[in-house]
């Protein structure tokens, strides 16, 4: 909690916490999912374009398509290499950011919903990297991810040769077919379009209450962290 | 004609032959059904052996909560010798439709084949069977669907189930699915069983199918939820002949339109060929004349599990299910990004009231800097 008075100033420390493939990572994957979307909505629910021109003169819903399926690649191995990332990366890449081990994880993460969503108590500036609550949300985006991966492949893998896509030629049938693959498929969107708008109102919100440059977080990969709240962390990881 | 002897009983090649089928007639048939199993050219003399040597495999086809189009279907399918092979009133031992026996004594003959050839013989079954209410809801000779299907059942050699009502209930299972219409495998277990399913399957298909078992004697390879792949794993999609359409993202917007009279794709007005394997692309129906995309009209799944509850047949929409029919997943997704919204602009809100010193402090120690600097 902070004690901040009026005019004392902050002594704040540079901690570099998110590394360079961390931040390459978070990129190409907001750009994916962005281009999964527009592609996605489009080939739902294509406009309707009214020609007299010949079908071998166009060829934009094939062209839409496969900027889907070209960005459904380069999410799902991006996607990979953060798993891969979240063993061999900084404490605040590790996979145990993510996923609840113990009761202290749920404790701070009740605590964090009590200052930031319930405001009832003051400001928790504990965290560096990602607070509880983030991370277990974050851990459920990667379920989402997971599903969107093997809903999107096994659609995919009836149109494709490739070795690659047919591993997950096995997922229509756990559904029953591809209707309802789909329509999971379609859903699973919905979370990626309502967490996108939180997530980027919560960066702001989080620059805005904490001056810890949350937003250029991602660019430079540095925060400025408060001393009292980076002599704390010490203390702990002594521990 | 070679007469039936119970020591000996006549091969398919001999029926027909019997019936006034010239070989030329009979090699014409083993060449076209060849082809439609996907087998090479060398498979011809395969079936062809096959249909020559083999004694004619004995087959109950049993009818239950069905509309009997399966049947339709398969009688209508292009070769004569189709319908001749399998529904010959020799060859079919047990059938309500076609049979030339009637009351007790088609039920002697059911009950003579299961014991004549235990452990032999194909049972096809066309429809689902209701579980609700004891079974009343269809019952044959006194007894309930359920008792017939799995007496006769415990003698097979191999279940075939017709059509979409025996694969995964159909029509009659859709929600609420009142008489608790069951396909097939959910009640019989430890029997090899093979679905065709379609409303109604494809006639060629089906005697693709029987060929298979009669040539080759084993099932035929299956995917992930029961059907041949010979027939079904390609989705209608692949073997469109208005995909070009699709690809050139022109559709048909209404069924009145001008895209529609020239013939552009029906996925905006709920085609569901890209989620549909079967063969209807390729072999079509009645003799090849049309399948329903060339009659203008989408494909609407119906060999898909559970297709009735799958969404609208005129849309592409991804529906709810839990929130009535006229809820899609994009109407209910607005709902959630209105209130997400709502909920974000509340909070930004509270934040400046609730959190205002804190931000104050920041302003003020941001300014406190500023001013310093201008000072010096």
């Amino acid at each position: 909690m902070t004690t901040s008075t009026t005019h004392s100033a902050h002594h704040l420390r540079r901690v570099f916490v998110w590394e360079l493939p961390v931040r390459v990572y978070h990129w190409i994957n907001a750009l994916c999912i962005l281009a999964l979307i527009g592609t996605g909505f489009s080939i739902g629910d294509p406009p309707a374009i009214m020609t007299g021109r010949e079908a071998y003169s166009n060829f934009w819903f094939g062209t839409t398509r496969f900027i889907h399926f070209a960005a459904a690649y380069l999410f799902f191995f991006n996607f990979l290499f953060r798993l891969y990332w979240g063993f061999v990366g900084n404490k605040y890449a590790n996979w145990k950011n993510f996923i609840p081990t113990n009761r202290a994880f749920w404790k701070d993460m009740w605590g964090i919903i009590k200052s930031d969503v319930f405001m009832t108590k003051g400001y928790n500036l504990h965290a560096i990297g990602h607070n509880r609550l983030a991370g277990f949300i974050y851990f459920l985006t990667f379920i989402a991810f997971g599903i969107q991966c093997l809903t999107g492949f096994g659609l995919y893998s009836a149109m494709s040769d490739w070795w690659f896509p047919n591993l997950f030629s096995w997922v229509p049938f756990l559904f029953g077919g591809d209707f309802m693959m789909r329509q999971i498929h379609h859903w699973a969107m919905w979370f990626f379009i309502l967490f996108a708008i939180v997530h980027v109102y919560l960066v702001f919100y989080h620059d805005y209450v904490e001056g810890r440059g949350e937003i250029s977080s991602m660019g430079g990969g540095w925060k400025f962290i408060e001393e009292e709240t980076f002599k704390k962390n010490m203390e702990e990881e002594r521990e | 004609m070679i007469a039936e002897s119970p020591t000996k009983k006549a091969t398919y090649y001999e029926e027909l032959r019997g019936k006034g089928y010239s070989r030329r007639d009979f090699m014409k048939f083993c060449t076209m059904i060849t082809a439609y199993m996907g087998l090479q050219s060398s498979g011809v003399a395969q079936v062809a052996e096959a249909l020559k040597n083999k004694p004619r495999v004995p087959v109950i086809w049993l009818h239950f909560q069905e509309c009997t189009c399966c049947s339709e279907s398969f009688i209508r399918s292009s070769h004569p010798i189709v319908a001749d092979i399998i529904l010959d009133k020799i060859s079919l031992d047990y059938t309500e439709t076609l049979m030339a026996a009637a009351g007790h004594q088609a039920e002697a003959a059911m009950q003579k084949t299961m014991k004549d050839y235990h452990g032999e013989y194909v049972l096809c079954v066309e429809g689902s069977v209701p579980a609700g209410a004891d079974g009343v809801y269809c019952m044959i000779g006194g007894k309930t669907s359920m008792d017939i299907l799995h007496e006769a059942a415990e003698g097979a050699k191999a279940i075939i189930c017709w059509g979409s009502c025996a694969s995964n209930g159909c029509v009659q299972a859709a929600k609420p699915n009142p008489t608790k219409a069951t396909p097939i495998h959910k009640i019989i277990k430890g029997k090899p069983i093979i679905k065709v399913p379609g409303c109604p399957p494809i006639g060629e298909v089906m005697a693709g199918v029987l060929v298979h078992l009669i040539t080759f004697g084993t099932i035929p390879a299956l995917d992930g939820i029961g059907r041949p792949k010979a027939f079904y794993s390609k989705r209608v999609h692949d073997s469109c002949y208005r995909r070009p359409y699709y690809d050139a993202g022109m559709f048909v917007e209404t069924f009145d339109d001008e895209n529609a009279k020239r013939g552009y794709c029906l996925y905006k007005v709920g085609c569901k060929g890209p989620s549909t394997y079967n063969a209807c692309g390729v072999m079509r129906w009645n003799n090849g004349v049309s399948y329903p995309i060339q009659s203008g009209h989408g494909c609407f799944g119906c060999s898909e599990e559970s297709f009735w509850d799958n969404g609208p047949i005129y849309a592409r929409q991804a529906n709810a299910g839990l929130f009535g029919i006229e809820a899609n997943a994009d109407k209910i997704g607005m709902v959630a990004l209105g209130v997400t919204a709502a909920g974000i602009a509340a909070h930004a809100v509270a934040t400046n009231l609730r959190k205002h010193k804190i931000v104050e402090d920041l302003i003020s120690e941001g300014k406190q800097g500023e001013k310093e600097l201008k000072e010096q």
